[in-house]
């Protein structure tokens, strides 16, 4: 095997170390842990608008995370919905139909009627128009 | 005869009261009453017409509702791709 010009052997080992700073940040892009804990604990459930809400009683550092979160989803909908000709809230109210169907047993989400329910091992009560 | 012995010295009859006539004045206090009565009772059968109810059940608006199936279907696909992408937010 002939040895690669210096050059090359350059480019490839930059080519490495961009791929592991890619892997790195996919793995840094998770819920936040507090997030997570709210979720599975019941505190926060998904809204059929595409955006969180406080279950029970709102706390304080509870309203903090979930207005940080729907802002930040408010911001990611409004970008795609522009792409795609589509207004905020129909984008939002798609996200959410799908958001309710991830949703893991145990969770918390809004079931049509505006009620809170908990997600067990059927599928979630949705909107008729989700797909 | 004198006009003068016709009627005296008094003033001309001008209004009901002074023709003795109290009981059938325009504004007599009997009519008066009747008036108001009848009054009262046409507002009531008008409200008795038009009743209102307070609803039983809370008021929920609708935001979500002129938002057709055929968007949702299209946007769809898109919308689980971004809620991949973001996965730290959803």
């Amino acid at each position: 095997m002939p040895r690669l010009p210096r050059l090359n052997r350059k480019w490839i080992a930059t080519g490495a170390a961009i791929m592991a700073l890619g892997l790195a940040t996919a793995a840094w892009a998770q819920r936040d842990p507090a997030y997570s804990a709210a979720r599975s604990g019941g505190q926060i459930g998904e809204k059929s608008d595409g955006y969180l809400g406080i279950v029970g009683a709102a706390t304080a550092e509870l309203r903090r995370m979930v207005d940080d979160l729907n802002i930040k989803r408010r911001a990611v909908y409004s970008e795609r919905a522009q792409a795609a000709g589509a207004t905020v809230e129909e984008y939002a109210f798609t996200s959410g139909c799908r958001l309710i169907a991830q949703t893991q047993p145990g969770e918390k989400y809004q079931a049509p009627d505006g009620s809170w329910q908990t997600r067990g091992a059927a599928a979630p009560l949705r909107d008729s128009r989700c797909p | 005869m004198m006009r003068s012995q016709l009627t005296g010295s008094f003033r001309l009859a001008t209004s009901l009261l002074m023709q003795g006539n109290t009981q059938m004045g325009p504004w007599s206090g009997r009519r008066a009453v009747r008036a108001g009565m009848i009054l009262v009772a046409a507002t009531m059968a008008c409200t008795g017409c038009i009743s209102v109810n307070a609803p039983d059940k809370p008021i929920v608006i609708e935001l979500n509702i002129n938002i057709k199936q055929e968007v949702v279907y299209r946007l769809s696909g898109d919308a689980a791709q971004t809620i991949d992408k973001h996965s730290d937010i959803f």
